[in-house]
């Protein structure tokens, strides 16, 4: 396996000699090894979906919920490790409910995506901690209109149209670039992204798709997306693989 | 001014015993302060400016220990800079106003300041903020605080009217200040304006001479001899 540095990928303190942090490339690995999350900014909104593998029957299904609200106008889709994911969603509701304590005013999106992947790059910079094996998707929407932010385990945020994380990205992104996304509304995108994740996910086994949005049509408030639309969605995405089978 | 045994009694801090006055119209906000700072009977300052900008576009009316307003709005003015970078533009006048509450409220016991914050800014336009102290924090379409305001309440509640020009609200606060500094001691001197709107900040000055009187003050007169 390529990437094995001896000796040098002990601590996140420790350089490898061609210049990497090993501990944040295995970090970055939990996240690529674990289930897709994808998030794409609609013209009105933005959605979320989760793609979360059942383990075992005897689960009840709706538990270990994996996005979170932070505040009312933004919420978070963990991808890896759900465990450590939970810790940075915390550390953000903080981060928001100080903020308005201080300012007065609701946390601008770009302003709280700075400072979670500040927190989360400090893991990355101490020898006595390990990085977060997780991912977070960051939906808001705020005066500058909708917005979708990724903060990786590393500690870099970045700001997107649509991207997808986890086991199935790379399919995920290409299907995700087709889709005309200044076109398309939360309604619409809701379907879509339960299309991608029916799509990439391993048939053989069962998962649970959890969808999130804010959106104007959830009065720019971040929620699940209504059980009667998520499973409209979930039964258009079969219907639409049931035809790729067959053709 | 000491006694025999040595107290400075008979000499207290420099106060802004203080009118000002704060109004939003069509399109902006005007505020307006006096210029006296009494240090007991003492008019320390008969032209001190008790507006302090801490933005652009957001001013600061003190009133209360001189001291103290103008520490919490050096303090604001820096916080509220700070804010600006990393916001990467203006903070809105709600959150300044915040930044001023917070500085009031968590150090109440130390502090006697009542401030008036008034600004414009794009997505919320003229808006007028009264923290008194203690550190209450009320939006408002106008406000009045200081010693001399006790004397204009009812004044504005009867004159003020919503959606004024920018000259009827101006006229509105040189009448207000001037009404009580007539009444009130610890208020005098000059009245400064300032309006602001979307085309920025805009001061005017309103001198000791040009000050409407009102009930019996005495007119300037050259000699009693003139009857002659």
């Amino acid at each position: 396996m390529s990437g094995i540095g001896t000796g040098y990928d002990l601590s996140v303190s420790t350089f490898s000699p061609d210049g990497r942090v090993f501990q944040t490339a295995y970090a970055q690995k939990a996240v690529d090894n674990g289930g897709t999350v994808v998030g794409i900014r609609c013209k009105d909104g933005v959605v979320l979906g989760v793609e979360k593998p059942v383990a075992s029957k005897m689960l009840v299904g709706g538990s270990n919920r994996s996005t979170y609200p932070i505040n009312q106008q933004t919420g978070m889709g963990i991808a890896g490790v759900s465990a450590d994911g939970r810790q940075i969603v915390n550390r953000a509701m903080q981060e928001a409910t100080q903020y308005k304590g201080f300012y007065g005013e609701v946390i601008p999106g770009y302003v709280l995506s700075e400072r979670i992947a500040s927190y989360v790059h400090l893991f990355n910079l101490y020898w006595y901690v390990r990085p977060f094996g997780a991912a977070l998707l960051m939906a808001s929407y705020d005066s500058e209109g909708p917005q979708l932010y990724l903060i990786e385990p590393g500690g870099t945020a970045h700001r997107y149209f649509g991207t997808a994380i986890g086991k199935g990205r790379q399919s995920a992104k290409t299907d995700i670039e087709k889709l005309k996304l200044t076109e398309l509304s939360c309604r619409q995108g809701v379907v879509e992204v339960a299309k991608i994740l029916h799509t990439v996910h391993d048939e053989e086994k069962p998962f649970e798709l959890e969808l999130a949005w804010i959106c104007d049509e959830s009065n720019k408030e971040f929620k699940r997306v209504p059980a009667d639309l998520a499973a409209e969605a979930e039964q258009q995405a079969k219907a639409a693989l049931d035809e790729d089978m067959d053709s | 001014m000491t006694d025999s045994s040595g107290d400075w009694t008979g000499l207290q801090a420099p106060a802004t015993g203080t009118t000002i006055v704060a109004v939003t119209f069509d399109g902006g906000v005007v505020l307006g302060a006096d210029s006296r700072v009494s240090t007991g009977t003492y008019v320390s300052n008969r032209a001190s400016d008790k507006i302090a900008q801490l933005s652009d576009q957001v001013y600061l009316l003190r009133s209360g220990s001189a001291a103290d307003t103008q520490l919490v709005s050096d303090y604001v003015r820096y916080f509220a800079e700070q804010h600006a970078i990393g916001l990467s533009e203006p903070p809105s006048v709600k959150t300044i106003a915040n930044l001023v509450k917070q500085m009031n409220y968590q150090n109440k016991q130390m502090l006697e300041g009542a401030m008036i914050i008034a600004g414009w800014d794009r997505e919320g336009g003229g808006q007028v903020y009264g923290c008194p102290i203690g550190g209450t924090l009320l939006q408002e379409p106008w406000t009045t605080d200081g010693s001399g305001s006790t004397y204009i309440w009812g004044y504005l509640d009867s004159a003020f009217r919503h959606h004024m020009t920018q000259d009827e609200a101006e006229e509105l606060v040189i009448t207000s200040i001037s009404l009580a500094m007539a009444r009130d001691g610890s208020s005098g001197g000059v009245v400064r304006l300032i309006t602001l709107s979307k085309d920025g900040a805009r001061r005017r000055l309103v001198k000791g001479d040009e000050v409407q009187l009102y009930g019996e003050e005495l007119q300037m007169q050259s000699s009693s001899m003139d009857l002659l």
